[in-house]
């Protein structure tokens, strides 16, 4: 079986969700890899390093930036041409607007989100959530067309490198045609944490902080851990946070090792975002908080009280 | 401007899922139906561009069984001018509804403009408008949470994460792809809701728009419930004591900090 990871990078370096892909159970699959843009060169080695017996580069000025239209065309070039059994992307923005393109593009069956990968044994199974991580279902690929599939970040560790291996190196020019659409403006975020989407721990306050001041608390904690912010609907809602920490059904469906709420009833809408985080920490002065059904760990008691602590209790830890 | 929402109806997010005894699929029959949300931040940027450009008409549809049909009628009540079931099973996969959307859009277009969600709650495959865009060799633009219209072009503002976002400019026709943040949609009234039970709700059949079970690439099967959740560990003692041994448990048990 032959299978081809698309390459995420930014400024010469892999994403870590694209490493990630080749800790999947790849099996005996022949592994390749292709990377778009420029500068594409300082990629191939850690791709060889990964796992990846050939690195195709595909190197245009018209693909420095990303958009799903001049990817997307020209990935739909150069996946004929190497004809692989299954397409790997990360489930990351850019993957998840690309793979239905490029699935819909080339006739492929298309598997997002998936939790579960595994091409083991020549064979291609997938597994997915559905309703926001209630349940989780196979997919089953009804026929024997290419298979486009996304992965969930963080759903396996990425591989060590290797530095003893190396991949074959080739490059693939493309023409594209004139483009409908352009990216005009890249407006870059102003948030110093990490972003809810990608952290390991995510700190989260609910309404009951009472003020956007008052997060200062959560910041404080998750600044002293490395954790990126979350907030409920309700706390952006109320003007507390920007809608980019907003964690739940209309928010950001989060999966991070530990995911700790401080403050936050655990209405059904927020538990949809966070459902499937590894571990769940509480804090909530009320007992009876559905929160703890899902929870793993909880403390009843004052987050006002009990996250300073923790900050400090992270301080002293390190001190000692 | 000729105007289309694609939507999906979906369980309502407060919905327990049980599964069907095969368990291929949920047992649906105590589901609450709705408009998935993102949907209907499209049904409602429709709205406000009729409000904008006024000779425009707003036709909205969805694939899937008869059921849809109560959603689309809710679309009515919010203002759209008409609503057409695509008559489909209610597991196609994303492929098989955009086939079909996109072969609907041809026979009643041609199309200005396509709204969407970014991705429908249930599935949350985030596919169709990307699908549907590429049917119709339109550009898409996804996850939107803003739009300038000008003249035969939009200007989006897409939402790529952690707060930043790009600027995309596009021609249309085009399909877009709506994210939180884009408008607020309006309720139906209650008098609108009670007109649109009265209003028709066109059917296009899988054989009129030539679509067959050959259009499906992957179908969902062998479902699973979440393992039973251990119970939560109560961290007990003073203040101080729960804080030092939650901090431990990070540290040491999970090892994540």
């Amino acid at each position: 079986m032959k299978i081809l990871i698309i390459a995420e990078h930014k400024n010469g370096q892999l994403s870590e969700a694209t490493r990630e892909l080749f800790g999947l159970l790849l099996g005996q699959a022949e592994v390749h890899a292709v990377a778009a843009g420029e500068n594409l060169e300082p990629l191939a080695g850690p791709l060889g390093q990964l796992g990846a017996a050939k690195v195709h580069l595909i190197g245009s000025p018209a693909l420095a930036s990303y958009t799903g239209e001049s990817l997307g065309q020209a990935l739909g070039q150069f996946i004929p041409q190497l004809a692989p059994d299954v397409v790997l992307a990360a489930h990351t923005p850019q993957g998840k607007d690309l793979a239905p393109r490029l699935a819909a593009a080339l006739d492929a069956a298309l598997a997002t989100d998936c939790i579960q990968v595994s091409l083991a044994g020549g064979q291609v199974t997938a597994r997915r959530p559905v309703y926001a991580g209630k349940a989780t279902a196979e997919v089953e690929f009804t026929d024997d067309s290419l298979k486009v599939i996304t992965v969930r970040p963080r759903t396996v560790k990425a591989p060590e490198p290797d530095a003893a291996r190396s991949a074959e190196v080739a490059t693939f020019a493309v023409e594209l045609p004139a483009q409908k659409t352009a990216l005009k403006e890249i407006i870059a975020s102003d948030n110093a944490r990490p972003d809810v989407s990608e952290a390991a721990i995510i700190v989260t306050g609910g309404r009951s902080l009472g003020s956007a001041e008052n997060f200062s608390v959560i910041e404080n904690f998750a600044d002293s851990i490395g954790a990126a912010v979350g907030s409920s609907r309700a706390a952006v809602d109320a003007g507390y946070r920007p809608y980019r920490d907003q964690v739940g059904q209309t928010g950001k469906v989060v999966s991070p090792q530990v995911y700790i709420a401080c403050g936050v009833s655990g209405a059904i809408q927020h538990l949809a975002g966070m459902r499937t985080s590894k571990h769940i920490v509480a804090i909530n002065t009320d007992p009876d908080a559905p929160i703890f059904q899902l929870a793993d760990y909880g403390i009843v008691g004052d987050l006002f009280e009990v996250v300073p602590l923790l900050a400090e209790a992270v301080k002293n830890r390190n001190g000692s | 401007m000729n105007i289309f929402v694609c939507i999906k109806q979906v369980p309502d997010t407060t919905t327990r899922i049980k599964l069907r005894d095969d368990r291929n699929g949920i047992d649906e029959s105590d589901i609450q139906w709705i408009i998935s949300p993102h949907d209907e931040l499209a049904i409602e940027e429709a709205l406000r561009l009729r409000e904008q450009q006024r000779d425009s008409t707003i036709t909205v549809l969805s694939a899937g069984p008869e059921r849809v049909t109560d959603s689309l009628r809710m679309a009515l009540a919010m203002g759209a001018d008409s609503a057409v079931q695509v008559d489909l099973p209610g597991d196609g996969d994303s492929t098989m509804n955009a086939s079909a959307l996109a072969a609907a859009i041809r026979r009643l277009g041609p199309a200005d403009i396509v709204f969407t969600g970014k991705e429908a709650i249930d599935d949350g495959a985030a596919a169709v408008g990307q699908a549907l865009a590429v049917f119709l060799d339109m550009p898409c633009v996804t996850v939107v949470n803003g739009i300038d219209y000008g003249d035969g072009v939009i200007t989006c503002r897409r939402d790529v994460g952690g707060g930043s976002i790009e600027v995309i400019e596009t021609p249309l026709p085009a399909v877009v792809a709506a994210q939180v943040g884009l408008n607020e949609p309006r309720y139906a009234t209650a008098l609108n809701i009670i007109r649109a039970k009265k209003k028709p709700v066109d059917t296009l059949t899988a054989d009129e728009l030539g679509v067959t079970e050959a259009n499906r690439k992957t179908r969902l099967k062998n479902f699973e419930l979440p393992p039973p959740k251990q119970p939560c560990r109560i961290i007990e003692g003073a203040p101080a004591d729960q804080a030092r041994e939650l901090i431990r448990v990070l540290a040491e048990d999970i090892q994540v900090i």
